[in-house]
């Protein structure tokens, strides 16, 4: 048997079984078996690999003080590590902006406005990257919002969105002018193209940021992301590779408000693709026949409805409110998969994350899942008849109580005293 | 004969996952091993184009030794063969590293047997990025077509595909070139159940387990050490601070409703005086 200088230990509880020690250790001494990493003693000679590459800090030596254990990785964090020489080449913040027909996806707005406390706290250059056909107005609105800079590629192969096109288009110019940082909406067009993006370019690419924090010492994005549905939170780092790219879900974010006297240079480039490369033709595009689909996204009142509306029912009710209020129905997961309303209302891990000025809550427990989907409403309302419901903790104000008796009530009083006008009337930006 | 591999993968059921909340860490005992649901409706999508034009059905997965389950419940879907990637080296890999593993796997796969299309879910409940489906496509030099909701053609001999995708607004019908790679979303189809003899078929089924020897890959950019991402730092998700209840709405909904809808002018009132 191998005489290991230290015995490890492992914290069971604290252990979410990620692997990365096992994929660190030089002996195969540790294992993943269930829900635990298991220590193989006959093989493990104390050398501690493992516990520097542990996330949750759940690895350490038997006889030795936890506290300094844990902390022996902070230090070496704390230690700039020396940007190589090519990636000091990298310099800037881009912003990859979404449009069709020359609209542009509000999200793209918003990455500017957070795109541009990045480029201060950096001290260098925010720039859009607008592809399309026709976009020129688009790359002077860019500057509106805050961008120094618009890189553009104009062709008519651009039209409509197609992955390859546009991932060689972005991959071009990425090569050429090497930012440090791009960021794309989190939107089903903004994860089909970084995904191709970043594959090409061998970089790193964090999905669905809730928070990006620039690391002043380091020169690193601190990338924050919810992740095993919304249960932790979890801080990625690229430290070798570049640029550092990251997608940003609608509504995350805020955009500044734009400044039309805000000047962009304006920086031309060509698309070197051919039709025949592209190997995919878009046929035909369905709009959505429902034109009562809602716009929960970008709702200024959505009023949800959860399992304790009790039926699909309940539903005509939250339309009622919704209807006093002038906002738009909201569900949970729950009834969506009980299938009392469509998969379109969903707020939540999997469905939509928004951000209205009053989110009323009825019926909803408030899960996790449901929470990471709105708790950045401006005014959070609860109505629910179990006082220890989660959804009271992130509520401005709780009603506990039946809420078929609560929301007719709500309703009521906001037609008699005119709520909608006075909640939206007034009070717009 | 259509050739279809899909890539799935076995992940922790999330909506399982709790966080303890004395010492703010998750709880995974108990948590049940499941196929990535988007992979299962992949399978499922696979499962129905074999049906329909007759086809070989190949799962690929990546894991340690016990995903062999997610692809025997595969096989019980309708698979023909199944194959896990399962080495140390793999451990600890991010979506790069993932995709680079796993193009290893189909580049061998397609050598072996020949592929035409490659499945893949929308995302994994466990990581939701989206990333590994465009990152396989890239590799392999294939159309990519994400958010797949139906797959009303195939034409092997025209070599094209034509897919219907879920965009935000509206279904977006595109043709491709086979061979290509298509990510689906649950809308796709329903989830059947395997049939008794399919039951039984998958559970004598021994998937075939290759490691980083079997591929041809350089081993920098495996695992660990191929992932340009590191988890520098995992943490509860804040608990933000706890508002008011109102009082009252049991006994007299009608005094606890005035006072909220007074409560929120007050609000809005405060904000535009802020402006």
């Amino acid at each position: 048997m191998r005489k290991a200088k230290r015995k490890l230990q492992i914290i069971a509880g604290q252990c979410i079984v990620c692997g990365l020690c096992e994929g660190e250790c030089p002996f195969d001494a540790i294992h993943m078996e269930g829900d635990v990493a298991v220590i193989d003693y006959e093989l493990c000679t104390g050398c501690g690999k493992c516990i520097k590459v542990c996330p949750t800090d759940c690895l350490y030596f038997e006889g030795e003080e936890e506290a300094e254990e844990a902390a022996e990785p902070e230090v070496a964090e704390e230690v700039a590590p020396e940007l190589e020489a090519g990636l000091a080449e990298y310099q800037g913040v881009w912003i990859y902006i979404e449009q069709s027909g020359g609209q542009v996806h509000p999200v793209s707005w918003e990455l500017l406005g957070k795109g541009r406390e990045l480029a201060d706290a950096l001290g260098c250059e925010l720039a859009a990257m607008v592809l399309g056909e026709d976009v020129d107005d688009v790359a002077v609105a860019t500057g509106y919002y805050g961008a120094d800079k618009a890189y553009v590629i104009d062709d008519p192969l651009l039209a409509h969105y197609r992955t390859h096109p546009f991932a060689e288009g972005c991959l071009k110019l990425v090569r050429e002018y090497r930012p440090e940082i791009v960021l794309i909406g989190a939107t089903t067009l903004g994860r089909d193209l970084a995904g191709a993006i970043a594959t090409d370019l061998h970089t790193g690419l964090t999905a669905d940021c809730t928070g990006l924090v620039i690391d002043e010492q380091a020169r690193l994005l601190r990338q924050t992301r919810p992740a095993f549905g919304g249960n932790i939170m979890a801080t990625i780092l690229c430290k070798e590779h570049r640029p550092q790219m990251s997608t940003v879900r609608p509504r995350v974010m805020e955009a500044l408000a734009p400044d039309e006297t805000r000047q962009v240079a304006i920086v031309r480039e060509t698309l070197e693709v051919s039709e025949e490369d592209i190997g995919v033709a878009v046929e035909e595009f369905r709009p959505d026949a429902d034109l009562d689909k809602p716009n929960l996204q970008y709702a200024e009142i959505i009023c949800a409805g959860g399992r304790g509306l009790g039926s699909p029912r309940g539903f005509e009710l939250m339309k009622e409110l919704a209807d006093a209020l002038g906002g738009v129905m909201g569900a949970s997961r729950a009834t969506v998969d009980a299938g009392w309303i469509s998969h379109d209302y969903q707020v939540g891990q999997t469905g939509l994350t928004v951000r209205p000025r009053l989110y009323i809550a009825a019926g909803i427990s408030g899960a996790i899942q449901h929470r990471v989907g709105m708790q950045t409403a401006d005014t959070i309302v609860a109505i629910n008849s179990d006082p220890e419901a989660n959804i009271f903790q992130i509520a401005d104000f709780g009603i506990v109580g039946d809420l078929y008796e609560v929301v007719p009530e709500l309703i009521k009083q906001a037609k008699a005293g005119n709520l909608k006008e006075k909640l939206l009337g007034d009070g717009g930006t | 004969m259509l050739k279809i591999v899909i890539c799935v993968k076995q992940v922790p059921d999330t909506t399982e996952v709790r966080i303890d909340p004395e010492t703010n860490t998750l709880i995974r005992e108990g948590v049940p091993a499941i196929v990535n649901p988007f992979d299962a409706h992949a399978t499922q999508a696979a499962q129905h184009l074999k049906a329909k034009y007759g086809a070989h059905l190949t799962v690929l997965s990546m894991g340690p030794p016990q995903a062999v389950e997610a692809i025997k419940k595969c096989v019980s879907m309708g698979a023909d063969r199944g194959i896990l990637l399962s080495d140390r080296a793999f451990a600890g890999a991010d979506t790069w590293a993932t995709s680079y593993a796993l193009t290893a796997g189909l580049r061998r796969i397609a050598d072996e047997q020949g592929m035409d299309l490659v499945l893949c879910g929308k995302q994994a409940i466990d990581g939701d990025t989206a990333q590994v489906g465009p990152g396989i496509a890239r590799r392999l030099g294939w159309p990519q077509i994400t958010y797949a909701i139906g797959i009303p053609d195939v034409d092997v001999e025209a070599g094209t595909i034509t897919v219907e995708r879920r965009l935000e607004d509206g279904v977006e019908v595109v043709k491709a070139r086979l061979p290509a790679v298509v990510t689906v979303v649950e809308e796709i189809n329903e989830l059947e159940y395997a049939s008794l003899p399919e039951m039984i078929r998958a559970a004598r089924y021994e998937p075939e387990v290759w490691t980083s020897d079997d591929l041809d890959v350089e081993e920098q950019f495996l695992g660990l050490n191929g992932s340009p991402t590191t988890v520098s730092e995992i943490f509860p998700p804040p608990q933000p601070e706890a508002g008011e209840i109102i009082a009252g709405g049991r006994d007299d909904s009608a005094a606890a409703v005035q006072e909220l809808v007074d409560k929120l002018i007050q609000r809005v009132e405060a904000g535009t005086a802020e402006k």
